[in-house]
């Protein structure tokens, strides 16, 4: 582990640093009223709406953790927790019209989209009401009335998949925007850069967001990356590109607005760099072998919901009644979650090969 | 009568795909061809040529050389309410999107329980024959005929060449069709069908009563071929073209081996784990009792297509090697 | 727990119909007993299981027809069906050895020898033993020691699996390891020689095979013309009597067979054309297949024919014998004496067959023939040919064949004497390579020694496989049966 590595997370920016400044001064003069970041006035909601968000990743996915360990869900359970201020900060900039492509750790997506914690955990349970059925499981959340094009197991596999959509989207003359999660493992892979290529070369309203939370899996990015400023590799493709602080949920969706106002005005995808870090282990199997305790308590500290308490406590906008009744709110909705999930049916075996082709009876062939 | 000569103009099968794909684009504006030199260059094999100038880049569109990408890109537009139709340009440069084929056209309904139908088709070229050598000219279809959730075509007459891409569109889940190099320069009259192309049956290209020649794509020319033979030697044959790979007419071929109670199928893949190995073992598991003679495959040998065209010739089925097994089936 | 499955009787059978249990559950059968009645399109017959054990459970109901090899009942081993008792805590306590016990009670091990049934009662056999369990009286038995441990219940797993695989039954073999103890390679060879045993299964299409049960061939009589000789459909059809249904129409009717189906035995005389076509198709092969050679020589019978009155005169009304004794047992002898003409043609070459079983041309009366075996014919006495010869006539006829009976036969005779013909040229039997025939004995003017004199004299002719033998082997034998004749003391 290198040192350079340890102190990243204070190296790592507060606010938004354009690497295309041209671009971004183009997006800022378009920004609409509509996109406004919300005014002092509305703020304090805002951040406890952001608050809210979080939390319910956060305990959402400790409730997974509990549950995983008594097997009562299985599959690869990969955890959100330390990331939630990218899923949160980013989806708060996007309309139900705009669409999301996942990774295979999508809790905190999905819900950030605003998909109910009774479709997410039913779906864990394997269960009829699940947003998948129970086809998916953790990894591959779907809900194509939110748009939410899933849960893409296959590192950069989605990415494709959101030139596409953009595609569709520009090609029918829609303003929407396709938002594409992807982790800094994917800067490996080619169908990154060939998307990239793409959406920059037909100029396609793909927001690419990457989750840089430092390891692909257990290697570390200095390990997998000769060149590890990913913004800067993005920008190289002919667009915008920011790195931004992950952990700072406020900060995320500043970028994140400002990136789709451009998008929106037509210049083409942008690129975030969230500078982020799990706090848990890659899956449930993972050992976690592969950091220094002393580094995953170095980003505990700038945990990205501390950090928003902390500053809403400072700014007199939180209490700890506030607060207790926001974990009450969740926890009732967990609690009812898991009892829905655990009371809702299973499919039968006879259904099996439904939705294998859309015809059912072609299944077996 | 104007004498324009309308009835003896001859069609490739080149031009039979280019004027589906031409119905296909002037017919619904949710369809795009996108693919690597579609456009200007007018395709690799010169399928797409003109479509670029009639309904320009936008919906016929040059790709960047990234399978992955742009099959990718495809998916998503069909995810989002297009109907792309994507040129790959030959099998072996499939394989570069292999993942976005198998992982996600082929998966993404089941895996959202139902939600994400992928109404997509994907053309390539198959198949040898043109001393291509061995990383242009491979078989691969049968891959591709093992995956549950796509359908696999092949179309081997000019009739088909003109009209499966339509039901291809119109079907909501993902469709691959093979075309096999060898074909493009056929040519005859096209006639209009006789009935819309279903993607559902296979096709009795020529009726028989003692052997079942059972095969598709670029075989099928020479499986008709050694029918001729046979029948100068007082065998009749009855000659199946499968058309569509995935799913496999299952009634078809017990229908026809229970006719003749014999079977040759041929099929241009290597033997080991092929196609020809799917459909004998279909045949033994429903018309067991109906053959009156081992199942004989003819298919290439097991080697990197040779660029030399004496060893391609040889590693390739050829329509003696069809007769000879027919004759090992019926002496 | 074994398997009694439906034997193959034959070349040509597929399937049979089990026409009747002669046991029950719990019954002991023993290796050897007749435990069932199954019907082929040749002929009913009582077919013996390979095992000695007791019969735990029927699993095919009389009437169906099964293919060959399927299990038609379960015989549990008589360890097992020692055991079951002995956990239900029933009395076997009176068969344990009495034993002196060492101070300090029984060790596990010496438990566990008791818990063993114990065998090789003097004078009982352990069948016998344990068709008795509730006889209370002590049986003396040796104890049980390491030394004198014996047979199967001594073999390991691995042999005991072996055997359970290769359908052994432990308790035939004599074991070669210490002390008597069966060794893997004993359970090995048993296992190998059971499987050569095996009539070979007549190569044929799934098609022809399907045919030939739907048209009643027999495809043992069918020459094929497919790759390796293999029957092919046609082939069946040219063998088929009658008209054939056009290939669509077989095609379109009939489903494929299943695996087991309810009885299609039909009355008797569907059974009398059954046999009719089966004949047919077995003659007209082997008039085909077959270049036969005939030789004849006439025999002076009158040294036999005194012998044979003196023998009667001496001898109980039950104990007497016929002619046809005499004319058999030198039949068989002579075979042995010429093996070259006792044992079949397969794969284009000759097989000497182990032992001489005699096939014996028994004419039924509803029409038809069967030439069941006469099992080591030529290691029978007089007395006891006779009467084997007459319970298989009686049993023939009344279609109580055992299946060894029926497929064994090494040389067939044919003896027409009591038909009145005097010379008989008859068709071998394929895979047979000879067949024996012999007329009526008749008085005939005869020189002896220069003098003129009526003698008995009997015709004895060979019908020989030219592939196998030629002329010279067939002389030596019909002069070997002459010799034998002339000789009768030595029969």
């Amino acid at each position: 582990m290198s040192p350079a590595h340890h102190t990243r997370p204070k190296k790592a920016p507060g606010t938004p640093k354009p690497t295309k400044t041209a671009a971004n001064k183009a997006a800022t003069s378009q920004r609409s009223s509509k996109t406004e970041i919300p005014a002092a006035g509305r703020g304090t909601v805002h951040r406890m709406d952001l608050l809210e968000a979080m939390l319910r990743i956060r305990r959402f996915e400790e409730r997974c953790v509990e549950l995983y360990s008594a097997a009562t869900i299985r599959g690869f359970v990969h955890l959100y927790i330390g990331e939630e201020a990218v899923a949160v900060g980013v989806c708060e900039a996007l309309t139900p019209e705009d669409a999301v492509v996942s990774t295979y750790r999508e809790h905190g997506h999905a819900l950030a989209r605003g998909i109910p914690a009774e479709a997410v955990m039913a779906e864990m349970y394997g269960r009829t009401t699940g947003c998948s059925g129970g086809r998916g499981g953790s990894m591959h959340l779907f809900d194509a009335s939110r748009r939410f094009y899933g849960g893409n197991a296959i590192v950069a596999g989605g990415l494709p998949l959101a030139a596409g959509l953009a595609l569709a989207d520009r090609m029918r003359e829609r303003t929407n925007v396709t938002c594409c999660f992807f982790g800094d493992g994917a800067f490996a892979e080619g169908e990154f850069h060939e998307t990239a290529n793409l959406a920059a070369l037909w100029k396609l309203p793909v927001l690419l967001v990457c989750e840089n939370n430092l390891y692909a899996m257990g290697t570390a990015l200095e390990r997998h990356e000769a060149q590890t400023d990913l913004a800067m590799r993005a920008a190289s493709y002919g667009m915008v590109a920011w790195a931004v602080d992950g952990m700072d949920v406020e900060a995320v969706e500043q970028a994140a607005r400002r990136a789709v106002e451009g998008i929106r005005a037509g210049t083409g995808p942008h690129f975030l760099e969230l500078r982020t870090y799990r706090f848990r282990a890659h899956s449930m199997y993972d050992p976690d072998r592969y950091r220094d305790k002393a580094e995953i308590e170095q980003w505990k500290d700038r945990d990205p919901i501390s950090l928003l308490t902390d500053r809403m406590r400072a700014n007199g906008e939180l209490d700890d009644e506030d607060v207790a009744r926001i974990e009450q709110r969740i926890t009732t909705e967990i609690d009812h979650a898991v009892e829905a999930a655990e009371q809702a049916p299973e499919e039968p075996v006879e259904n099996l090969l439904h939705h294998v082709t859309s015809s059912p009876a072609e299944g077996a062939s | 009568m104007g004498g324009d000569g309308t009835h003896e103009a001859k069609t490739t099968y080149r031009e039979a795909i280019r004027e589906a794909l031409r119905e296909a684009l002037r017919s619904d504006d949710r369809v795009f061809l996108m693919g690597e030199d579609v456009g200007r260059y007018g395709g690799c094999f010169g399928v797409s040529l003109g479509l670029l100038e009639e309904f320009g880049p936008e919906r016929v569109r040059d790709t960047p050389l990234s399978e992955s990408g742009f099959v990718g890109a495809g998916i998503g537009a069909a995810l989002a309410g297009m109907r792309p139709i994507v040129e790959i340009m030959t099998v072996n440069f499939s394989l570069l999107a292999l993942d976005q084929i198998l992982n996600n056209a082929a998966t993404l309904l089941h895996m959202s329980g139902g939600q994400l139908p992928v109404p997509l088709v994907i053309r390539m070229t198959t198949g040898a024959g043109r001393q291509l050598a061995a990383q242009h000219s491979h078989s691969l279809e049968g891959w591709y005929a093992h995956i549950p959730g796509i359908r696999v075509l092949a179309p081997a007459t000019l009739e088909d060449a003109r009209h499966m891409l339509a039901p291809a569109l119109a079907d909501p889940d993902p469709v691959l069709i093979f075309e096999h190099g060898s074909l493009y320069n056929v040519s005859g009259e096209l006639l209009p069908p006789a009935a819309p192309v279903d993607l559902d049956h296979a096709a009795i290209r020529r009726r028989g009563t003692d052997i079942s020649l059972i095969t598709y794509g670029g075989s099928l020319p020479k499986a008709l071929a050694a029918a001729d033979e046979l029948a100068a030697e007082g065998i009749s044959a009855e000659v199946i073209d499968l058309r569509t790979l995935r799913p496999l007419d299952d009634a078809a071929i017990t229908a026809s081996v229970a006719r003749t109670h014999r079977a040759v199928v041929i099929d241009e893949a290597w033997r080991t784990g092929s196609l020809a190995a799917e459909v004998s073992a279909r045949i033994a598991e429903g018309s067991f009792y109906e053959l009156d003679a081992p199942v004989e495959r003819v298919c290439s040998a097991e080697v990197p297509m040779p660029y030399a065209r004496r060893l391609e010739e040889a590693a390739l089925p050829q329509t003696a090697d069809i007769v000879a097994a027919a004759h090992r089936a019926v002496d | 727990m074994a398997e009694f499955t439906m034997p193959s009787l034959g070349a040509d059978m597929d399937e049979g119909t089990l026409l009747e249990w002669l046991v029950g559950p719990g019954d002991l059968v023993h290796k050897g007993d007749p435990v069932a009645v199954i019907e082929t399109a040749k002929s009913t017959i009582e077919v013996e299981c390979f095992e000695t054990g007791t019969l735990t459970k029927l699993l095919v109901e009389p009437g169906t027809i099964v293919p060959v090899g399927t299990p038609l009942a379960l015989i549990g081993s008589t360890a097992e069906k020692a055991a079951e008792p002995e956990k239900a805590g029933k009395p076997l306590k009176p068969r344990t050895p009495e034993k002196v016990r060492k101070p300090g009670g029984p060790t596990e091990a010496e438990k566990a020898k008791e818990r063993r049934p114990v065998r090789h009662a003097p004078g009982r056999t352990e069948a016998a033993a344990l068709s008795t369990p509730s006889e209370s009286a002590p049986v003396p038995v040796p104890s049980v020691s390491a030394a004198g441990r014996h047979g199967h219940m001594e073999a390991g797993p691995l042999v005991r699996h072996l055997a359970e695989h290769g359908g052994v039954d432990l308790e035939t073999l004599h074991g070669t390891g210490t002390g008597g103890r069966v060794t893997r390679t004993d359970v090995e060879k048993a296992a190998a020689a059971r499987a050569t045993a095996r009539p070979p299964r007549v190569k044929a299409t799934p098609l022809a095979r399907r045919l030939a049960s739907e048209l009643g061939v027999d495809l043992a009589t069918v020459t094929g013309t497919g790759r390796d000789s293999a029957v092919r459909a046609a082939d069946v059809r040219r063998a088929a009597p009658g008209p054939v249904a056009a290939p669509e129409h077989v095609g379109a009717t009939s489903g494929r067979p299943s695996a087991v189906r309810g009885s299609t035995a039909g009355p008797s005389e569907d059974r009398a054309a059954a046999m009719r076509q089966a004949i047919a198709g077995l003659m007209t092969r082997a008039n085909r297949d077959i270049p036969h050679y005939y030789l004849s020589t006439t025999v002076d019978m009158a040294a036999a024919t005194d012998w044979l009155h003196e023998h009667n005169r001496r001898s109980p009304v039950g104990e007497r014998l016929l002619p046809a004794a005499l004319l058999l047992k030198a039949a068989a002898l002579a075979a042995r004496e010429v093996p070259e003409l006792n044992g079949f043609w397969a794969d284009d070459r000759f097989t000497a067959g182990e032992g001489v079983h005699l096939g014996v041309a028994v004419s039924l009366r509803g029409g038809g023939l069967v030439a069941p075996a006469l099992h080591h014919a030529d290691a029978l006495a007089l007395p006891e040919l006779m009467a084997s010869l007459k319970d298989l006539v009686t049993r023939a006829r009344a279609g109580r064949l055992r299946g060894s009976e029926v497929s064994d036969s090494t040389i067939t005779v044919t003896n027409l004497g009591d038909q009145g013909v005097e010379t008989v040229f008859g068709v071998i039997y394929p895979p047979q390579v000879a067949l024996v025939g012999f007329g009526r004995v008749v008085e005939r003017p005869w020189a002896v020694d220069g003098l003129l004199g009526v003698r008995p004299v009997v015709t004895a002719t060979l019908s020989a496989d030219h592939r196998a033998t030629d002329g010279a082997v067939g002389a030596r034998y019909l002069t070997e049966v002459a010799r034998l004749l002339k000789n009768p003391e030595q029969l």
